[in-house]
């Protein structure tokens, strides 16, 4: 296993429901890593299963050198005595208790005394400290949000967890309360796991990306090299371009999915191919000249993409195609209509699979 | 009369205006026929007051015994999963079914002199259960716990537990989180499942008179002594039926939002 000098080592095994988690987590001191996965990914039962409230069937997590669970060796460290705190999605403020008391409240489980000084500083770095007294449902989501963050680093956390930290969020203030997150996350220190299903969120708060599906770990790396080489149909659909998944012999790529491709740089084995849609020409004829790649295809569907329209063409290949209204018009195109799409050699990215 | 928008049909008006009437008569009865002029004296009087005293007593004592042995019941029942839970659960709240005197005759066979636990008290420490305050108690408690047991029960089922999680992840160990989270968010279910409980336990009669028998001050509740004034003292019992009335009144308007919240 890689992962030397890292200082969260996670290999996760467990099953719940028709889901089964198996992945492997590492991360360095100081990292902020985004956990990104479609809905009945895994990504909160990874983040339960970190903090010990969902138990591992196998595997092993590792924070600072020290082991919190090894189902192996009956190791098993309770939630409360693990230094990993959680940012849960609808912030689970205690209702019965002040946000003071709400902000308090890991400190004096812990034994600090000056807790209520201590958790009114808090209060006033996430910028709250005139809301102490009153009760959490009188926050707005915003509020309840910061209140929840501050509740977390309290406990100096050496582990945070945030599942989707921003999901209960109104988009109007979803822009504001993300850049506040990011400067509270960049002033901490340890290692913070953020989930989301939010690539722009992702993007905008890791340095990081792990992407996960169905419980397994389908791509990770920084969100340039992530968005740049998608290795999912979930990351290509965030990202909107095309991916294909097919063998290359030199400058022909046999799809998966029957058809073919011609590309401009030699490649050999399982490849992905990724087109973006504005690459994809839409034709009523049969166009002459260069492009390698000509189909005949079928329109199926079309949609608007702010100034844009994207159009899903079936035939050999399934491909969307993206064209400015004004082309749409011209070509007279509609759902159903049958078309000609082509794509330059040298549009089409390939990489190892 | 009929302001509702959907017409009453007229049986269904009648039957249902029979039905309140039902109820509401033997309130009025109760009411015309109180001997308001005799009010005080007689609900001061030695028997009364006897009565009263040992009312509060022994239903307070018995919704204080039911907190300590139905809140850990209740909580193993929401929370723990184990073979036979069904079957004991229905057990233990088989007194809100089950006639009270034979409640008290159970009672007797566990507890009494010569009952299953009864005869090991007596003998190795001389304690005598039945026909004293502790078996008035007691004979309340039976009969009323299970209405506490089952009213906290739903309230920690129907408790969002991830308030558990978060505060465990902030370092509160299981009985901090009993202590500062799961205790206080279910205090409406705890609440009323005392007053519940309370209510019963103060009606109390029939396993009361068969466990504790009927001795003033110290095992004659209210109701066994409204029972036994309905003879000897007509006006006293009429009075002390209608403290017993207030009472239920004041707990009903305490739990309406429960009970009668969208009414």
């Amino acid at each position: 296993m890689v992962g030397i000098g890292m200082s969260l080592l996670a290999q996760v095994r467990l099953t719940r429901g028709s889901l089964v988690l198996d992945l492997e987590v590492a991360a360095h001191e100081g990292e902020v890593v985004a956990v990104l996965g479609p809905n009945g990914a895994g990504k909160t039962s990874l983040l339960r299963a970190l903090a010990g409230l969902l138990p591992l069937t196998e595997g092993r997590i590792t924070l600072d050198g020290m082991v919190l669970e090894d189902p192996g060796a009956t190791i098993f460290v309770p939630p409360e005595q693990r230094r990993v705190g959680m940012v849960f999605q609808d912030y689970l403020l205690f209702p019965h208790l002040s946000v003071l008391e709400n902000v308090a409240f890991g400190l004096r489980s812990r034994g600090v005394r000056a807790a209520t000084t201590r958790a009114r500083g808090w209060l006033e770095r996430v910028g709250l400290a005139d809301l102490a007294d009153v009760r959490p449902t009188a926050l707005s989501g915003g509020q309840a949000q910061r209140v929840a963050l501050a509740r977390a680093l309290a406990t100096e956390p050496r582990l945070l967890l945030l599942d989707e930290p921003l999901s209960a969020l109104d988009v109007t203030i979803r822009a504001d309360t993300r850049r506040d997150l990011r400067r509270h996350l960049a002033n901490v220190s340890g290692i913070r796991l953020v989930v989301t299903h939010d690539p722009l969120e992702a993007m905008a708060l890791a340095d990081r990306l792990m992407v996960i599906e169905g419980g397994r770990l389908v791509q990770s790396g920084r969100a340039a090299e992530v968005t740049a080489r998608p290795r999912s149909r979930y990351v290509a659909d965030l990202v909107g371009v095309n991916l294909f998944r097919g063998r290359a012999k030199g400058t022909e790529v046999e799809l998966e999915t029957g058809g073919a491709l011609t590309v401009a740089d030699q490649a050999h084995g399982d490849v992905f191919a990724v087109i973006h849609p504005r690459a994809v020409a839409v034709f009523r004829q049969r166009p002459d000249g260069t492009p390698r790649n000509v189909w005949p295809l079928r329109a199926v569907d079309i949609d608007l993409h702010g100034d844009r329209v994207r159009v899903r063409l079936m035939g050999t290949v399934t491909i969307v195609a993206e064209v400015t209204p004004a082309a749409l018009a011209d070509l007279g195109l509609a759902e159903g209509r049958k078309v000609w799409a082509a794509v330059k050699a040298t549009e089409i990215s390939v990489y190892p699979a | 009369m009929f302001r509702g928008r959907q017409p009453v049909p007229l049986p269904i008006g009648i039957l249902a205006g029979a039905g309140a009437a039902f109820f509401i008569l033997p309130l009025i009865g109760l009411m015309l026929r109180a001997p308001w002029a005799n009010l005080w004296p007689d609900l001061t009087a030695p028997e009364s007051l006897l009565a009263l005293r040992l009312s509060l007593v022994a239903s307070l004592s018995a919704t204080a015994l039911a907190l300590v042995l139905g809140l850990p019941l209740a909580w193993i029942y929401a929370r723990v999963v184990f073979p036979g839970r069904t079957v004991l659960r229905a057990l233990t709240t088989l007194p809100m079914v089950l006639p009270p005197v034979v409640g008290g005759v159970a009672l007797l066979m566990a507890f009494g002199r010569r009952g299953l636990l009864g005869q090991i008290l007596d003998a190795a420490f001389g304690i005598r259960l039945p026909f004293t305050t502790a078996g008035a108690v007691m004979a309340e408690t039976f009969v009323a716990m299970p209405f506490l047991v089952l009213t906290v029960e739903a309230g920690l089922r129907s408790m969002d537990r991830r308030y558990e999680d978060a505060a465990r992840t902030l370092g509160a160990g299981r009985w901090t989180v009993l202590r500062r989270v799961t205790l206080p968010l279910v205090a409406p279910s705890l609440f009323a499942g005392a007053v519940l409980c309370w209510a019963r336990a103060l009606g109390e009669f029939g396993a009361t008179i068969t466990f504790a028998g009927n001795f003033p001050g110290r095992t004659q509740t209210l109701p066994l002594a409204v029972y036994l004034a309905l003879e000897t003292r007509p006006d006293a019992a009429i009075l002390l039926s209608l403290v017993l009335l207030v009472v239920s009144l004041v707990v009903l308007v305490v739990l309406r939002d429960r009970w009668l919240g969208s009414a």
